[in-house]
């Protein structure tokens, strides 16, 4: 069988890859609200490809990564029910602001290294979640309020398409997925792409060859900013109410370790982190009431033993073992 | 006017002189060396030269541009490149991605056509892809193309080094000990590459360990010791100097005749 | 002039539980590079141990002691399973282990003890003396003497003690250490120990003014953080300057101008910190070496 030629493409193969996935996924759900958990899914695995660029590609920290998630979901709050614009619109201009602040805050906080990075974009999310909670005439203070949800079903009838809104929301935030991988996974290939990655490896050394690391970073803080704006925006729309906490250190933390799970470098990894972490508390509530303990644990063990990520990890530790075993 | 015109520069880390008042000239296509024994202050020169150490007072010219204390990645953007004592290679990249990424100056796409990967953003990669080939021919390393840095030797990765610093086209290449750990035949490739490349008209400033390799290159040879600037001139008259010599062997063999005599006590 | 007394008090108070765990936070990173993201817990466990050990019929002196012996065998035990293991990790890495440390210790917490809300006596009685127009509680007068005894401790340790002295050398360069004989790993064990010791007692002496909870370790730690870094990380003097700051300022922000946004100031004064002068107050001006 002869491999068509736009399959050569790695970047094409995931994402066909990824496509597959989504499509077939549904065959497996044993029931209606799987439709919400895969919604669930992908939205946490657009925020997390945004972090793998930042993370992954260019090997900057952000413990605050929630935060600008927060901006996008309270941007479509607070958009349509203060000022009554259009969700879709709000969306964009939630976008926009997490990029414009990522990118005036960036400049600065990118300049530090390892912890005092780390300790920075902890102080912004905090900051940003505090901001949220506080000003209560605005946000409806730490109980949150209620964003709008499209009315879905009236479109759908009228579009004369033959899914619930469920479905219709599991086959949006699929393809938003999919168009966030193909950009992660085209920046990859790319010269602006290798800039991150060299950085990534020697900054001094990024810098003798022409790159402005400083610059480099602000935009990749900028871009992952983003796709966690309309990650929350989406999120916002999707469950019909924002409140604090989708800001807050927790979710940046889950994040992060959605990230370390898959093994930071790759848009493929970060998406089986995503799940992982989504599915395993929507389905063992063990998982729900011990949730902070796992994730420590995983966090911890992911770094000690399995320090490129679950699947690579394991491939590794398997085919060690093996030639162990082999040879004895 | 020279390429490279260094004027009284100086660095002082808190109260310690790294660095005092050094001056000189390199010219296109002349290999110029610096010498000295270690801590003389060779590294934190090329440090100043290169814009990531800020001189405390001296001047240095590109081309008769003022370039004092710009940053390196405006030195690079003005023709000047460099190679790392401690090797700075991107271990996780390939071979070929690394001197792909030393052609960053020459690309020409933006942030959007990349991230939304348009055609001008994938052709542009090509382009480079075929220029980053060409340079890997050129330096023998092309059957490694597709491997990851890492797993390269020693040797092979100070080439690549080399490589990925040529890849900006330099007018001016700053080579920090290029043949330090590399064994015989890997010196000679080197020392072949870098006649090459002075031939070439590429102005080359050397720090190199290797006495026999820098007396058969440099048209002229710089010798510091504690940071000061103790002798210059062509390769024949330094290997004669008296000051030089003490400055090798003399003041060493005299610390360690010391030593032994404290240890005696 | 009492209104600025009283904010004067609390800001000092607060800010000596800060100093601690900043001194934690330099102890660890002088001996091992690492930054332990896990400190606020200790100071949470030094609290919810002895309130549960007084409640379990201990007297509060024991239950105390056995919260600071307890706490100080987690860190030790941290360091034996989660920083060793890791070897040679990236700065990153190790972020995420202390990280992941951190919600391993909460969550544990909140399983073990519970997620209510608890205190325990203060230690000498709980009139306020008057100063001035303000207030001032014993308690934290404890707190101070007792950040004080701890710092004078930790000094006299590391200065004339020879585990002391082997903890300076292993921070200043550990491949030398081990070159003269001395068992670094034994001295990270101690460092981890020692340093969490530390966290408990601040733990303890602060939960009679403020509570404590199983979760109250992340702030804790962050305002730990961000005063270690304050004074520049690594410099114990640094620590205390940096942690009797940080409490001065959040207690005048609450009190003149919002407390809702006390603690945003602290973050603000930290990222500016941080911008404008990365090693902090006291903090070296290093150059990196290529």
């Amino acid at each position: 069988m002869r491999v068509p030629s736009w399959l050569a493409d790695p970047r094409a193969r995931v994402l066909v890859l990824l496509a597959v996935l989504i499509a077939l996924a549904p065959l497996l759900f044993p029931s209606g609200y799987y439709y919400r958990v895969g919604t669930l899914v992908f939205l946490n695995a657009l925020t997390v490809t945004g972090l793998v660029i930042l993370t992954g590609y260019a090997g900057q920290v952000s413990l605050g990564h929630a935060g600008f998630f927060g901006i996008g979901a309270y941007a479509c709050a607070v958009g349509t029910s203060h000022f009554g614009l259009a969700p879709g619109l709000c969306v964009a201009l939630g976008a926009g602001l997490a990029g414009g602040l990522a990118l005036a805050v960036g400049r600065p906080i990118l300049r530090l290294k390892s912890h005092y990075l780390a300790v920075a974009t902890l102080g912004l999310g905090i900051l940003i979640a505090m901001v949220l909670t506080n000003e209560g005439q605005w946000t409806g203070g730490p109980d949150g309020m209620s964003a709008p949800t499209l009315p879905l079903r009236a479109w759908l009838r009228a579009w004369g398409v033959p899914l619930s809104p469920a479905q219709a929301w599991y086959a949006l935030s699929g393809l938003v997925l999919l168009a966030g991988a193909w950009m992660a996974l085209s920046l990859r290939e790319s010269a602006s792409g290798r800039a991150l990655r060299a950085l990534h490896d020697s900054e001094v050394a990024a810098r003798v060859i022409g790159i402005d690391v400083a610059r480099a970073k602000g935009r990749a803080f900028a871009i992952s900013a983003v796709y966690a704006s309309v990650a929350g925006s989406l999120m916002a729309l999707f469950n019909g109410f924002v409140n604090p906490a989708m800001a807050g250190f927790m979710h940046s933390i889950e994040l992060v370790t959605m990230v370390v799970l898959g093994g930071a470098g790759s848009v493929l990894g970060g998406v089986v982190g995503a799940t992982v972490l989504t599915v395993l508390p929507q389905t063992l509530t063990v998982f729900q009431e011990y949730e902070m303990t796992m994730l420590g644990l995983i966090m911890m063990v992911m770094m000690i033993f399995l320090r490129q990520g679950v699947v690579p990890g394991l491939v590794g530790a398997w085919t060690a073992w093996r030639g162990r075993r082999a040879r004895p | 006017m020279s390429l490279l015109d260094v004027e009284g520069l100086s660095i002082h880390f808190g109260g310690l002189a790294a660095v005092t008042d050094v001056s000189f000239k390199v010219e296109a296509g002349e290999i110029v060396s610096i010498i000295g024994p270690n801590g003389a202050g060779k590294t934190t020169l090329f440090n100043m030269i290169s814009g990531l150490y800020r001189p405390s007072s001296g001047c240095v010219r590109l081309n008769g541009e003022k370039v004092t204390g710009l940053p390196p990645e405006a030195l690079a953007r003005r023709g000047l490149s460099r190679t790392f004592q401690n090797l700075q290679v991107f271990q996780q990249m390939t071979v070929l991605e690394n001197v792909m990424a030393g052609c960053h100056l020459g690309e020409k796409s933006g942030w959007l056509s990349d991230l939304l990967g348009l055609p001008a953003s994938r052709r542009q990669t090509r382009a480079t892809r075929d220029r980053a080939m060409a340079l890997l021919d050129r330096l023998d390393l092309a059957r490694w193309a597709t491997r990851p840095a890492s797993a390269l030797s020693y040797g092979l990765l100070k080439r690549l080094e080399i490589g990925r610093a040529l890849a900006a086209e330099p007018r001016l290449l700053l080579l920090d000990e290029p043949a330090a750990g590399c064994n015989a035949v890997e010196t000679n490739d080197i020392d072949a590459l870098i006649v090459e490349l002075a031939a070439a008209g590429i102005g080359i400033l050397l720090v190199e360990h290797d006495m026999k390799l820098v007396m058969r290159l440099s048209k002229h040879i710089l010798v510091l010791d504690r940071g000061v600037k103790i002798a210059e001139g062509a390769p024949e008259v330094i290997g004669r100097d008296p000051t030089v010599i003490a400055a090798y062997l003399g003041r060493h063999g005299q610390d360690e005749s010391e030593k032994g005599a404290a240890s005696c006590r | 002039m009492a209104e600025f007394l009283q904010f004067l008090f609390s800001g000092l108070t607060v800010g000596a539980v800060y100093a601690l765990v900043a001194l934690g936070f330099t102890l660890i990173h002088n001996a091992s590079g690492v930054v332990n993201f896990a400190q606020g817990e200790f100071v949470m466990l030094g609290g919810m141990i002895t309130v549960f050990a007084a409640q379990a019929g201990l007297p509060l002196a024991v239950a105390a002691g056995v919260a600071i012996g307890v706490t100080a065998l987690v860190g030790v035990a941290l360091y034996r399973l989660a920083i060793a293991p890791a070897g040679s990790a990236s700065v990153v890495s190790i972020i995420i282990i202390t990280m992941g440390a951190s919600l391993f210790l909460r969550g544990t917490a909140q399983s073990v003890f519970d997620k209510q809300i608890h205190r325990f006596p203060a230690f000498s009685g709980e009139t306020p003396i008057t100063i001035g127009g303000a207030t001032l509680m014993p308690q934290s007068l404890w707190v101070l003497g007792g950040a004080a005894v701890v710092f004078v401790a930790l000094h006299r340790f590391l200065a004339h003690t020879l585990p002391g002295k082997a903890v300076l050398a292993t921070a200043s360069n550990k491949l030398a250490a081990q070159l003269v004989g001395i068992n670094t790993h034994a001295v990270l064990l101690l460092a981890f120990g020692l340093s969490a010791a530390i966290g408990a007692v601040a733990g303890v002496l602060i939960t009679p003014l403020t509570m404590t909870t199983a979760d109250m370790g992340v702030s804790v730690a962050l305002k730990g953080f961000a005063a270690a870094m304050l004074g520049g990380m690594g410099i114990p003097v640094g620590a205390i300057v940096g942690g009797l700051g940080l409490g001065l300022i959040e207690a005048f922000t609450a009190g003149y101008l919002s407390s809702a946004y006390k603690e945003a100031t602290a973050f603000l004064v930290i990222l500016v910190v941080l911008v404008l002068m990365p090693r902090g107050l006291f903090g070296p001006k290093d150059v990196e070496r290529v």
